[in-house]
């Protein structure tokens, strides 16, 4: 049962699943860190990128590599709107508010996506699908091994911009000092859109990098989102690197538990573990204090 | 002498690396009121946090009546007759100004009806029975006060903790709130007030303590403390109290 | 507190107690049915959510212990509908008040509060997918026997008058607590917690109160569920769907009131029907609106519908007053 033979593909792939979970935690962490809000529409939004890319390939024949370089700029448009024109307006500002607007959106966007396309479950089927890297001790499919490496750059690149970019530095003033940086004269409205959409953007890409070897229906998402909560809230609230490092871990223990539980067991060790985690410590492990 | 109706020893609060509060210890009389002063930041809403169980000391004791307080949870330290007002207002913004007092008297009170009436009459004394019915959003920065120290009132505490009632009040509104401060007192409640408008420190305390970077720097009746140079530096700046006695002596 | 009197309260009831006497259509009664039953919901979810301000995302959990509990005795145990009902009623307001004392005493509040509830409903929709005693992925089936010792009906009124009967315990149960030092209590934590504290309250202590009690009220419409419905599954015993119209009713009502999540639950449930008229019986439509409707009750009338007339009230009784004025002015 401990056998290296069974251990370390588990533990490889589980690093390679973790990756996409950490890029979804990552959108989300993002939008708390700056916002200070649960997205609770995370979920739906996954699943609505994730048709996006099934259909990109089914009826236009793009690749989902490829049909990432559409989706990104156009679900960081769709996050850039839904945080300008209608969460934000419609929180004024009340946190109980944003909760429940939030909690609507996922429940639209999700049931829009039933009643368009149905609850069954569909799959890509890509030649490339199927193709291993073989490393000896472990077989690891292409498309994870990819999605591994886009991973990594895509955190890189958001760390340049936060750092680099002005707007980054922007983010960065409101998340810290809200009431300091819109003093100093920035459009916090267009900031928190703008981090919304990041968000989002990391969405469209973590769909792209799932859909060759994940399925979807429109209830995809929530599975993943509260994984991400799980992540989000163990690597702390906010903070980049825990949503990485988090994503990794868990990515491990769904797939070591998986193994030794079986599927459905293996969501609850998840969500036993998102519980004690808020029980215990809300802050996270790299996160501030709630 | 009488067992003191709060002391402080020796108290200490830490936050990371900050040393908020530094070996603090004052004792506060029955029946009097008393004030803690000092420059912003010193410590002192930090202090008021501990005593009223908000926060627990990272050493030291608190005693109430001899008995020992020490992190104690808020609720029960206010049913023991300790209640606290805050610094930045916090009314129950969504009730009315009748239904704000109201839980405060329902600390000793169980019936709806009682807690009312009482309410109502806590309310004249402070001055708010015209504004009952309000929505206590819509009152101005004084009434909101006043309705924080009416609604502390109504739980017929043994001792208030009152922090900065006073500020952000005009001079006016300061002149009715003093008279207000003192009746409390006259009725027997034992004040301890953190201040920083020195006319209403030196017409109403008969005790003062001096808290500076955590520290209690000086203790002792309004007019003393307030001529101790040291308090001046605390306040004014290292060697102020030199320069100002050079040019003729502290005023108040 | 403002708010309905007891008398108000039973001339509602007493109104809605008339419906099954003027009409015999079962597709009126089945739709009077099911809106009462998310009303009563509605309610359980009101106390902790409107009065006590603690947004609960997974009440379906309650629910659902409710129904499982309700239907595991007496198919599993034997047991009598009624007692295995108020078994529900019990195994419900325990799972409240776990919940309760885990989330509370770790000080969740806001969205955290929010996040937890919603993982224990799914930590529990899983387990009885799988578990054998709740049927894992096939559910239970309430055997057909149509007497009232059974709590089945040959007819749909006897059940219109039991939930109504059920409902307006809910309301009289809400209405006392209003006026109560409890209620005063649970009000003020959800306005402000420290200030709550620092006059006497035992805010943790009251959440549970308020949790349990909450917990109890959705788990009896659970166990009228399937008992009117006769079968339950994980996805209907603790689903999102369930969840969902729990906190929407009374959101969509009048928050915080008393008789909001009726009101509510009438709007809804007359939404989803339009919706059904209009579009065909397609999955997921409803739920679309409800989503939709939650966004724009939020964005335009936060406190409910309740409010809004309110606050119309208000204005007509200003424009009478002036307009009389104009006449003698």
């Amino acid at each position: 049962m401990l056998s290296p033979v069974v251990l370390v593909p588990a533990i490889l792939n589980g690093l390679l699943t973790g990756a996409v979970y950490g890029l979804v935690a990552l959108g989300l962490t993002l939008i708390y860190g700056v916002l200070h809000i649960i997205n609770f529409a995370h979920g739906a939004l996954l699943t609505a990128a994730m048709f996006a890319a099934f259909f990109a390939h089914r009826l236009l024949g793009l690749d989902p590599y490829l049909a990432a370089i559409v989706l990104t700029p156009l679900f960081f448009a769709l996050g850039y709107c839904l945080q300008r024109f209608v969460i934000g307006p419609a929180a004024h500002g009340e946190d109980r508010n944003i909760l429940l607007v939030t909690l609507g959106l996922a429940v639209l966007i999700e049931n829009v996506l039933l009643y368009a396309f149905g609850a069954d479950t569909r799959t890509l089927n890509l030649d490339y699908a199927f193709d291993i890297v073989d490393l000896g001790i472990a077989f690891l499919a292409v498309p994870r091994v990819i999605g591994f490496g886009v991973v990594l750059v895509v955190a890189l690149v958001l760390w340049l911009i936060l750092s680099l970019t002005d707007t980054g530095k922007a983010i960065r003033a409101v998340a810290k000092e809200k009431l300091g940086a819109e003093l100093s004269g920035i459009d916090v409205g267009h900031i928190y859109a703008v981090t919304f959409g990041l968000g989002t953007a990391c969405l469209a890409i973590a769909a792209c990098l799932l859909i060759p070897t994940y399925y979807v229906n429109p209830h995809v998402g929530n599975a993943f989102v509260l994984i991400a909560f799980t992540i989000v809230v163990l690597g702390g609230m906010g903070s980049v690197t825990g949503a990485l490092v988090g994503g990794l871990f868990i990515g491990v223990v769904e797939s070591l538990c998986g193994l030794y539980l079986g599927e459905s067991l293996g969501q609850i060790g998840i969500f036993v573990m998102f519980i004690l985690v808020l029980l215990l410590r809300p802050s996270g492990l790299f996160g501030e204090r709630a | 002498m009488a067992e003191p109706v709060l002391r402080v020893e020796r108290a200490f609060k830490r936050f990371g690396g900050l040393l908020a509060v530094d070996n603090a210890s004052l004792a506060v009389e029955a029946g009097r009121i008393t004030a803690l002063i000092g420059p912003n930041g010193a410590g002192k809403t930090t202090l008021f946090s501990i005593i009223s169980g908000f926060m627990p000391p990272s050493e030291g004791h608190i005693f109430h009546r001899g008995a020992d307080i020490t992190g104690m949870p808020p609720h029960l330290v206010a049913r023991r007759g300790i209640v606290r007002t805050f610094q930045i207002v916090q009314p129950f913004a969504g009730l009315t100004v009748h239904e704000n007092i109201a839980i405060g008297a329902h600390l000793s009170r169980r019936s709806r009806a009682e807690a009312l009436d009482a309410a109502a009459e806590v309310a004249s004394t402070v001055g708010l029975g015209d504004l009952l019915g309000r929505p206590a959003a819509s009152l101005t920065v004084a009434g909101r006060k006043r309705l924080e120290v009416a609604r502390a009132l109504a739980a017929e505490p043994e001792l208030l903790l009152l922090d900065e009632v006073l500020a952000g009040l005009n001079p006016a509104e300061v002149a009715t709130m003093m008279p207000i401060i003192r009746g409390i007192a006259d009725a027997g409640v034992t004040i301890l007030m953190i201040e920083h408008v020195m006319q209403a420190v030196m017409s109403l305390a008969g005790h003062v303590f001096v808290l500076a970077e955590g520290r209690i720097i000086a203790e002792g009746a309004p007019q003393v403390v307030v001529d101790n140079p040291r308090v001046v530096e605390a306040y004014l700046g290292h060697g102020a109290a030199a320069r100002l006695s050079a040019a003729g002596g502290v005023h108040v | 507190m403002r708010g309905p009197s007891i008398a108000h309260i039973v001339l509602v009831i007493a109104m809605l107690a008339t419906v099954p006497l003027l009409t015999t259509s079962n597709a009126v009664l089945n739709f009077l049915i099911v809106a009462l039953l998310i009303a009563l919901v509605g309610q359980g979810w009101n106390v902790l959510g409107g009065y006590g301000g603690q947004y609960s995302f997974g009440h379906a959990a309650f629910f659902g212990t409710g129904a499982y509990v309700t239907a595991i005795l007496q198919m599993r145990y034997g047991i009598n509908a009624w007692p295995a009902f108020a078994l529900g009623i019990a195994g419900g307001a325990l799972v409240g008040a776990a919940i309760g004392a885990l989330t509370f005493r770790s000080g969740l509040k806001g969205s955290y509060f929010a996040l937890v509830t919603l993982a224990f409903a799914e930590v529990l929709r899983i387990l009885a997918s799988v578990a054998p005693i709740t049927g894992a992925g096939v559910g239970i089936l309430i055997t057909l026997d149509l007497r009232p010792q059974a709590f089945q009906f040959q007819s749909r009124a006897p059940f219109y008058w039991i939930v109504l009967a059920l409902l307006a315990a809910s309301l009289v149960i809400v209405r006392l607590i209003e006026q109560s030092r409890f209620g005063a209590w649970l009000v003020a934590v959800r306005e402000n917690e420290d200030a709550a504290k620092a006059v006497g309250v035992d805010t943790v202590r009251v959440k549970l109160v308020a949790m349990t009690i909450s917990a109890a009220i959705t788990a009896a419409g659970g166990g009228f569920y399937v008992q009117y419905f006769l079968f339950i599954d994980s996805g209907i015993a603790y689903g999102p769907w369930i969840s969902i119209e729990a906190l929407l009713a009374p959101i969509v009502g009048g928050i915080g009131t008393v008789f909001g999540p009726l009101l509510g639950a009438v709007v809804v449930k007359t939404l989803g029907e339009l919706t059904k008229l209009i579009t065909g019986d397609a999955p997921g439509l409803d739920l679309v609106i409800y989503g939709g409707v939650l966004v724009l009750i939020v964005a335009f009338a936060p406190h409910g519908i309740t409010s809004l007339l309110a606050a119309l009230r208000v204005r007509f009784a200003r424009l009478r007053s002036s307009a009389s004025e104009g006449v003698h002015g």
